[in-house]
């Protein structure tokens, strides 16, 4: 005899913790089987884009660190590229080969963090957590000697860096990248071949390539699905075109190949990072602009390949010293677009995993 | 397997639409609003353009009237292109491409939320980071929270 | 298997609900909520004959304090640093994040808290049992900090919920952190039950 059920509607967050901050997620379940979810997003809504229209141009980088705060140095890089384009003009050579530095350590930091999610979202309770994060200390420990910050560093200048490295930081950094394979390594020892893990991930929450071009996804989730992507390949910025590396891509797309993906682009971001310390030259590393710019009229996009995908900026000018129109297209919001695909139809408990794999940060999503 | 300069995607565009639908204008196309659905799904459809991915939509106030801007990409051919599309201030209602591009659903919210501009078409247009009862459209330019 | 659909309320009456709060919380939080510090002015009245139940009481609350799930923004990451290898905030007794209000007595803002917010963390404070603490960590936590002149940005969690430390710094570090975990400690120290529920 088929049992009859009825659908429930079970509310998950905003404040949970699973949600990676504040989400929430309407999930109606029919048993444990999740059969319709709403995402309501909103709760982090702190209008970063009314408040850089607000202020001067140079003001906004603070701002732009306090979009995604696990992945500030790219979010505040790509800003200024994008004012440096409105402005026309030039980054000296060293402060290019430190931004690139900088960017990739700070991809591999955030990479650090998903994968630890994904470990945590399964239930393996923060232990494979503590191991991501003995590691991405060292990372902030790097940026500490740099700019004296741990998580919002404010270190990018329109023309620039704020300052030189100290001297300290290339043989810590060296240091750092000799061992971080090695850690890498172990990583895989712990989670590639987990049963738990593999039993959790394999298969679950497909996202077809064509569902995720369609979806405009982007970044390790684009390319877990198999579609080769990436910003510094396809339209290179700054000095990649300089750099040898490998976009890696998944076949699967399932959240296996996800955490899979991250941990090949974290071994990737380790060879760029490799190479741009060889070559590192010698000299300036911010040509003098002025505080107060007042970019010439007109309107800019730049997109960069920030950790979690496409990050771009659009902006508008008027000519005067503020941004006429600040727009952000945050990679985090529209990879949540084919969340209902992806969820629909599995477990409740996978659905968390899903939701993690995509590696969300509420901060960019809301703004 | 060929990417287009954007002259050559303008010159295929206005042989086929009359230059009061699309124009070019630096560096971008400038669509009517009545025609933006057919133009997207030439864009879209046609294989030499094979525009299969937006990346981003976005809305600017120009105290008057509202841009509403498109940029999009080809994968395959991996050229890119911005379209424009005027709206005006007194009527914000705007064709929604959520058919064509699925990745236009929750930005065409976000422009409603935080612009006021409606996107005919959109399978759940409503407020997206602003709660129920939140009075104004924070983006525009004559908003002000009044603090 | 053929699942129906009804709702009892539709989504458009669950936002217009949530709308309604978000407006009524927002109109009735203008002014900001009396720090409690009125332990310092009752220090001397403290009754000598109940010194040791204090001493037994506060001992055991300072040492157990858990703190709740509450981790809107950037400074979760230095709550987390905090509560990793590296910081270990279980030396305090409180390697335990709690995900249920009631099983806490400890509320971290880590982050910006908007309005759109701000009911349910009224919520998740009115759930946790007395006695129970608020730190409000990084600037956003004390003023709103950077975006304090934004339209949905609540000017501090004070406006919402009493509270008892302050930890500057956008974001605090997490030894800053741990120092205003210590200053908490030393303020639970200083009750007594003699003065409790006055």
């Amino acid at each position: 005899m088929a049992l009859k059920t009825e659908p429930f509607v079970l509310n998950i967050g905003p404040l949970h913790p699973s949600t990676h901050g504040v989400f929430r997620l309407l999930a109606t379940l029919d048993g444990e089987v999740v059969i319709d979810i709403e995402p309501i997003i909103g709760y982090l809504h702190r209008g970063i884009e009314k408040l850089a229209e607000e202020r001067e141009y140079q003001k906004d980088i603070p701002l732009c660190d306090r979009l995604d705060y696990v992945a500030a140095m790219s979010h505040s890089m790509a800003y200024v590229m994008a004012v440096e384009k409105l402005l026309g003009i030039s980054v000296p050579e060293r402060a290019e080969y430190i931004r690139v530095i900088m960017v990739e350590l700070q991809r591999i930091a955030s990479h650090l963090l998903a994968v630890g999610s994904i470990a945590n979202e399964i239930g393996t309770f923060f232990t494979p957590f503590m191991y991501m994060f003995r590691e991405r200390e060292r990372i902030l420990d790097l940026f500490d000697m740099v700019c004296g910050q741990r998580l919002l560093y404010n270190y990018m200048r329109f023309g620039g860096v704020s300052h030189d490295l100290p001297e300290e930081f290339i043989p810590a950094l060296a240091k750092f990248i000799n061992q971080m394979p090695g850690y890498i390594d172990e990583y895989d020892q712990l989670l590639a071949e987990n049963e738990i893990l593999l039993v959790r991930t394999k298969g679950i929450g497909v996202l077809p390539p064509e569902l995720a071009i369609n979806c405009s996804v982007s970044g390790p989730t684009l390319r877990a699905s198999g579609v080769a992507r990436d910003i510094r390949r396809c339209d290179p910025y700054s000095i990649y075109d300089r750099f040898e590396f490998d976009i890696p891509t998944r076949t699967a797309g399932d959240c296996y190949d996800r955490y899979r993906q991250r941990i090949e682009e974290m071994r990737q971001s380790l060879r760029i990072i490799r190479q741009a310390v060889e070559q590192l030259p010698q000299g300036k590393v911010n040509s003098q602009v002025p505080i107060r710019v007042r970019p010439p009229q007109g309107d800019v996009f730049v997109h960069v390949e920030a950790p979690r995908g496409e990050l771009g900026f659009y902006l508008v000018s008027d000519g005067s010293e503020k941004p006429y129109r600040f727009h952000i297209r945050a990679p985090s919001l529209i990879n949540l677009t084919p969340l209902r695909e992806m969820i629909i139809g599995w477990k409740l408990a996978d659905a968390i995993v899903i939701f993690g794999s995509i590696d969300i940060i509420m901060g960019e999503i809301d703004r | 397997m060929q990417a287009l300069s954007f002259d050559e995607i303008a010159g295929l565009i206005s042989a086929k639409y009359a230059p009061e639908m699309v124009a070019p204008s630096q560096g971008s196309l400038v669509v009517g609003g009545e025609h933006l659905l057919e133009v997207a799904s030439y864009l879209r459809g046609t294989p030499e353009l094979d525009f299969d991915y937006l990346i981003s939509v976005t809305a600017v106030d120009y105290r008057g009237h509202f841009e509403i801007v498109y940029h999009l990409t080809s994968l395959q051919h991996s050229h890119s292109l911005v379209l424009k599309v005027r709206c005006p201030q007194d009527k914000p209602v705007m064709p929604s491409v959520v058919s064509l591009w699925r990745g236009a659903d929750l930005q065409e919210r976000e422009v409603f939320d935080l612009m006021g501009v409606s996107f005919a078409g959109h399978p759940n247009l409503k407020r997206l980071f602003l709660w129920d009862g939140f009075k104004g459209y924070p983006l525009r330019k004559d908003y002000s929270s009044g603090t | 298997m053929e699942v129906g659909r009804e709702r009892i309320y539709s989504a458009a009456e669950l936002d217009a609900h949530e709308g309604a709060l978000i407006e009524a919380l927002r109109a009735s939080s203008q002014q900001p909520v009396t720090d409690p510090d009125e332990w310092l002015q009752k220090e001397l009245q403290r009754n000598v004959l109940v010194t040791s139940v204090d001493a037994v009481l506060n001992w055991s609350r300072r040492s157990s304090l858990w703190p709740v799930i509450c981790f809107p923004a950037c400074c979760a990451f230095e709550f987390i640093g905090a509560s990793a290898s590296r910081f270990d905030m279980s030396r305090f007794g409180m390697d335990i994040l709690r995900g249920s209000p009631r099983q806490a007595d400890l509320l971290i803002t880590a982050g910006t808290l908007t309005w759109k917010m701000a009911p349910q963390v009224r919520r998740l404070y009115d759930q946790m049992a007395e006695p129970k603490w608020v730190i409000a960590m990084g600037a956003c936590g004390i003023t709103g900090g950077i975006f304090r002149d934004s339209y949905s940005v609540v000017p501090g969690y004070n406006r919402i919920v009493p509270v008892d430390v302050y930890v500057p710094g956008c974001p605090p570090r997490p030894e800053a952190l741990l120092n205003g975990i210590e200053m908490l400690r030393q303020k639970i120290n200083a009750r007594s039950i003699s003065t409790e529920g006055e």
